[in-house]
């Protein structure tokens, strides 16, 4: 660990020449942008002015309806991670713990994993109708597999001496679960409910695009539908710092960044 | 590997019992679904999905909506591992531009790009262009970062050993670096691939144009429910093949993992 403090210890100076050029590069591209919309090479609108976003995107963050809709895909995203991360960490301690349903059905998962999961939504409607509950379920549906699969790794990269010593202590299969697996996995689990969080919000926000009447991708089609273009640009903006935000934020609280330097 | 547990990893028992648990859940959902137990408007009986599996195959041209995805995917795929492997190459060569620019691409990767569709509906028309640019733009991160990763994981030695022969930066590269990285370039292409077909099939699906992902939407709206079912097994089919093959000539070029 002494490593991890000099490696983040000496911070680089403020102006170093890899800030200057991301500098270059932002108000390069802004440049560009600016000049492509004033150009009149490109259809009126698909590229509006940076002023037209900065204000679609102030209209945005000051309105409650923005909230409210971001709230909504929140819960949904939410629910679909809570549901599929503990439906996924069971059934990848499963796998993990036994060798014979991890042949038996791993294989099933590892390609079921990465199909398109959108393709699975006009059934979900008929399950579950056309309200917040198909866009959770097909959430669930998304995040489910990541989650399985990176538990089930994880479960068979666990020290073989941590369960020894749960044996030895007698632990049953809940004490094994809480005190020797799960702790183990932190990692695997948290890089696992990464990845789902990822695809989940991906799987609720297309959903939410192909049929519903709130939600953030509502809004995004409602734009794209009225041609708002600054408003789906806005959109756009924050629904990216989000989700990038929010991956950093799961990885941190589960330390990964501590992983990749030791 | 004890001659017990080679014999034992090479038993077909985990395979069948794989195979018995989806016949089994076929055969428990044929019989809740005739006994009224499921309503069959929601789930129809397994058996009438695969007997629709023909008439899907017949009547909605099955092969040609496979070849348009396959095309589009391809075409995709041509752009990706032209672009993604020369942007690598570009951020290795200057390494201010990889410092820079590094995190940015790997924030990307994790970042929703499939949710632009609308703003490329808009720039491209409802046209196959959405459908290859979105699969383009969306697997384009993969490709950059492992590009990268394949070149500066070149072994000291090999460097060495073309200094040693005084080799021009261009032949260094050419002769060294690029193939030493190639392997792991490939495993970049290969996930660049897979989130193509993923991204395809799913704007294709959203925006009802093009092959197997319109197919499904199609056959939704006319509430062809064992049609719908059979052609979501089909996209399933598909993928998974498409995977396997994947991975099998990513084998084939890196055998010693």
């Amino acid at each position: 660990m002494a490593e991890t403090g000099r490696l983040t210890g000496n911070p680089a100076p403020a102006l170093s020449p890899v800030t200057l050029l991301r500098a270059a590069i932002i108000l390069g591209v802004l440049a560009i942008w600016e000049f492509l919309s004033h150009s009149g090479w490109l259809y009126r609108d698909v590229v509006p002015s940076l002023l037209a976003i900065g204000r679609a995107l102030l209209e945005l963050l000051t309105h409650g309806e923005y909230y409210f809709n971001l709230g909504v895909t929140t819960a949904e995203v939410g629910f679909a991670l809570l549901v599929g991360g503990v439906a996924g960490v069971a059934a990848g301690i499963l796998l993990g713990a036994n060798r014979f349903l991890a042949k038996a059905f791993e294989p099933y998962l590892y390609y079921l994993g990465p199909t398109p999961k959108i393709i699975f939504f006009p059934i979900m409607i008929m399950y579950f109708g056309v309200g917040p509950e198909s866009k959770v379920a097909l959430g669930t549906l998304s995040c489910f597999f990541p989650v399985a699969l990176s538990v089930a790794a994880g479960m068979r990269q666990i020290d073989r001496v941590l369960i020894r010593v749960g044996y030895s202590f007698r632990a049953n299969t809940w004490q094994m679960v809480m005190k020797i697996y799960l702790p183990a996995m932190r990692h695997p689990i948290i890089n696992g409910v990464r990845l789902g969080l990822g695809v989940a919000l991906i799987g609720v926000l297309l959903a939410e695009t192909k049929l519903s009447n709130k939600g953030i991708g509502f809004l995004i089609i409602q734009a794209y539908s009225i041609f708002d273009m600054p408003r789906m640009y806005a959109m756009l903006i924050v629904l990216f710092v989000l989700s990038i935000g929010a991956n950093a934020l799961v990885g941190r609280l589960g330390g990964l960044h501590s992983i990749k330097r030791t | 590997m004890t001659a017990a547990t080679a014999r034992r990893s090479r038993s077909p028992l985990p395979a069948a019992t794989g195979i018995g648990a989806l016949v089994a859940f076929f055969a428990t959902m044929e019989v809740l679904v005739q006994s009224g137990m499921v309503n069959r408007f929601i789930v129809p009986p397994p058996s009438e999905i695969f007997g629709s599996f023909g008439r899907v195959i017949v009547e909605e041209h099955v092969f040609g909506r496979f070849l348009q995805t396959l095309t589009e995917c391809l075409t995709a795929g041509v752009m990706l591992t032209v672009f993604g492997v020369a942007g690598g190459v570009l951020m290795h060569r200057f390494k201010l531009l990889q410092q820079a620019c590094e995190t940015w691409v790997a924030a990307l990767a994790s970042a929703p790009i499939v949710l632009m569709y609308p703003l490329f509906l808009v720039i491209y028309g409802r046209s196959a262009w959405t459908i290859i640019m979105m699969g383009f733009f969306a697997a384009l991160p993969p490709v950059i970062l492992k590009t990268i990763e394949g070149i500066s994981g070149t072994r000291k030695v090999l460097i060495n050993v073309g200094r040693s022969f005084n080799l021009t930066p261009s032949q260094q590269f050419w002769k060294i670096l690029f193939p030493s990285a190639l392997p792991t370039i490939f495993v970049g292409i290969r996930l660049g691939l897979i989130f193509a077909l993923i991204n395809i099939v799913g704007v294709e699906f959203l925006i009802n144009y093009g092959g197997l992902g319109q197919l499904i939407n199609d056959l939704a709206e006319r509430y062809d429910l064992a049609g719908t079912y059979a052609a979501i097994c089909f996209v399933i089919l598909v993928s998974v093949l498409f995977f396997m093959a994947l991975e099998k000539v990513e084998r084939w070029l890196r055998p010693v993992d």
